[in-house]
């Protein structure tokens, strides 16, 4: 198996106007290591609106089998969007544990 | 080389004027050009447009400041505007006027060939309105030769659609009515 | 069959540009734009060019909404002219950096302040490092000719550079001339439909426009740089097949009366016509003058230069537009230093002339290559002169 390169090593092997054509390569970049808080669902208080799964900037919002919502938090930031959105307060932002 | 000067004022049509000898000239097969006094331009304020006629390619590309002929759209402009500016002497200047050609020569201090024509008579009889610029295009052309009355047909037809034959009649009047005179 | 027409410069580019089939123009259509917008509105309207005509509240978005429509697969172009070019700046860099192939009709006008809208090159002399390819038209003939080559030029694979044709305002826009209008069937032969690298479809994600850390970014400029040097290659060749369709032939540097000629004045744009009649003048009285047109402006043809001046004692160069406060004009400046290294090199004389529309005069170019003269055999004076300035 062969490592990636983070970066091509000349100039020459860049891809025209910087693009990547590999589609979803921003997943090897894991954000969940910026967030200094996380959400915590209480699905007690959930009415399965998907408000929070819309809001989330990061796309780390998705639906479970029972149709409630719940972070991916290798990618979570932390920003807290979520909870401030999700009106009946089922998300509450709970600090990172040392 | 032929150079011309057109005065009118913003409204009048002068760079129509221009616009339809150009075309009628390289419709000919000659080279010319047509163009504005670049600028912005204001309704009724008095404007110059300028054509260049010749057989070959023009390559210059400054303003006119000696022109063979002067046209003059609107007889208001003389006294107002020194439309005899840079004319060569022996240039022609074709104006709008009910006055003699004596009387302008002697208004514009010109001693060079003058030639006159009622065009806002014409225009207003055939077109309805006092609007001289293509009027004024069958004087010019009687009195310069610079190109034919015909070659005026295609441009004059793709410009006024309708209004083409009223357009065509008032300038072959203006052609057939043009007073030529010598002051030397 | 191309036929000979009587047409306004600005209304022709307009008309070249519908006869490469644009998918898209995106344009702010007000002041300080010409015609080139105006007309092409109309062809849209008409039905006549199946395009879609994007109206947008600047010249930042017009350039915007052109760089997402390459990005999505269109063949897309824009026109505008001084304060237009100068709001569209910032985005300029980054449309060349994508490779995309968006074309840019400018009419070139003096930019603000104080106000004025004539003729000059001070809009495009400031983008002069945006990464896009630069040339200008002559005349109306050009405009159109460079307006087709344009769009095949920059979407070459080898290319995939945006290109701005430099048109001379009202000098060239506003003129009424004859030219010749290459038919549909002519303008298919020369360009293909556009290829591009990649569009912005959801069923082949691609990600364009993407951050470069300080890691990367040295790499990307290389890249930028030596993209727009090869692209030489490219216009070369398509200028070639261009001369053997239309039989108009296209050069880097032109030249003319230049063999032999001690003194050599050297123009853009427009005035190169002009020009010449001073050089056939002076050549007249057995003055050994000639002219030297730049046409290519990025990449700049060194090559090409130093060829076409060979042997002249004294090159003057007329600027258009003012460095303040720097070298002189921005073209003397390259000039200069295109030739630092080369022994022979001749004495180099900087006008400024043409400002904000200034007329300039078949006198005046006899009067500066007379200066030119005079400068032969003496050392040169260096600096540069606003040619004409009141005093
Ligand atoms: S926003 Fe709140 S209530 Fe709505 S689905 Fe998300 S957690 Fe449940
Ligand atoms: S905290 Fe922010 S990043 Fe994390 S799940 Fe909520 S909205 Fe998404």
């Amino acid at each position: 198996m062969t490592t990636k390169k983070k970066y091509p090593e000349k100039w020459t092997e860049l891809n025209p106007g910087c693009m990547v054509f590999e589609a979803g390569s921003a997943k090897a970049h894991k954000t969940g290591s910026w967030k200094a808080q996380h959400p915590v669902w209480d699905n007690r208080k959930c009415i399965k609106c998907g408000v929070c799964y819309i809001y989330c900037p990061e796309a780390c919002v998705s639906r479970t089998e029972e149709g409630y919502y719940a972070a991916d938090l290798e990618y979570c930031k932390g920003c807290g969007i979520c909870a401030h959105e999700c009106w009946p307060g089922a998300i509450e932002m709970k600090e990172e544990e040392v | 080389m032929i150079e011309i000067r057109w005065h009118g004022r913003g409204g009048q049509g002068a760079v129509t004027s221009v616009e339809m000898l150009a075309l009628a000239a390289i419709e000919e097969g000659k080279y010319a050009q047509g163009f504005p006094s670049f600028g912005p331009e204001r309704r009724g304020a008095p404007l110059a447009a300028f054509n260049r006629v010749n057989t070959h390619q023009i390559k210059v590309r400054s303003n006119i400041y000696n022109p063979d002929i002067v046209v003059v759209l609107d007889p208001g402009l003389i006294g107002l505007v020194n439309v005899a500016d840079g004319l060569k002497a022996k240039g022609i200047l074709i104006v709008n006027t009910t006055k003699t050609a004596e009387e302008i020569s002697r208004i514009l201090n010109f001693k060079g060939k003058i030639a006159t024509v009622d065009a806002t008579k014409i225009a207003r009889e055939e077109l309805g309105a006092p609007i001289t610029n293509t009027t004024m295009l069958g004087a010019v052309i009687k009195a310069t030769g610079v190109i034919k009355l015909d070659s005026l047909k295609v441009p004059i037809e793709h410009r006024f659609g309708k209004l083409a034959g009223r357009n065509m009649k008032a300038l072959k009047r203006a052609y057939n009515e043009v007073k030529m005179s010598n002051i030397n | 069959m191309a036929k000979r027409v009587g047409m306004e410069v600005a209304i022709a580019a307009a008309e070249a540009v519908a006869l490469c089939r644009i998918d898209v123009a995106a344009v702010y259509p007000i002041t300080p734009n010409t015609h080139i917008a105006e007309h092409l509105a109309e062809i849209v309207a008409d039905g006549k060019l199946d395009a879609e005509y994007i109206t947008v509240e600047s010249e930042h978005s017009s350039i915007s909404a052109c760089c997402g429509a390459s990005g999505a697969g269109a063949r897309a172009y824009t026109a505008t002219s001084s304060q237009g070019l100068m709001l569209m700046h910032e985005i300029l860099p980054i449309v060349s950096a994508m490779r995309l192939p968006v074309v840019m009709g400018l009419a070139n006008r003096a930019v603000s302040g104080p106000l004025n809208i004539w003729n000059d090159h001070s809009d495009i002399m400031p983008q002069r490092d945006s990464g896009w390819i630069s040339f200008f038209a002559e005349n109306g003939q050009e405009a159109v000719d460079m307006s087709i080559q344009s769009f095949r030029i920059a979407e070459d694979p080898e290319v995939m550079l945006p290109i701005v044709l430099n048109i001379d305002g009202f000098q060239l826009t506003h003129m009424i001339e004859a030219l010749e209008l290459p038919s549909q069937k002519e303008v298919d032969r020369y360009l293909p439909p556009f290829r591009p690298l990649a569009t912005l479809h959801p069923d082949k994600p691609v990600s364009m426009g993407a951050y470069a850390f300080p890691d990367i970014f040295t790499e990307v400029m290389k890249v930028k740089d030596s993209v727009l040097i090869d692209s030489k290659k490219t216009i070369l060749k398509a200028w070639d097949e261009w001369g053997k369709q239309f039989g108009r032939w296209y050069k880097p540097v032109e030249t003319y009366k230049a063999d032999g000629a001690e003194v050599l004045i050297m123009t853009m744009g427009s005035m190169g016509e002009t020009a010449s009649i001073a050089v056939d003048e002076l050549r007249a009285k057995g003055v050994p003058a000639g002219l030297v047109k730049l046409r290519l402006w990025r990449p700049f043809p060194f090559e090409e230069f130093r060829e076409a001046i060979k042997g002249a004692k004294v090159l003057i160069v007329c600027d258009r537009a003012v460095s303040f406060g720097g070298p002189g004009g921005p073209v003397a400046a390259e000039v200069k230093s295109a030739l630092y290294n080369d022994a022979g090199r001749p004495a180099v004389l900087n006008f400024l002339i043409g400002l904000g529309g200034r007329d300039v005069t078949v006198e005046n170019f006899k009067d500066i290559l007379e200066k030119g003269v005079q400068a032969i055999n003496k050392k040169p004076a260096g600096g540069y002169i606003f040619y004409g300035v009141r005093e």
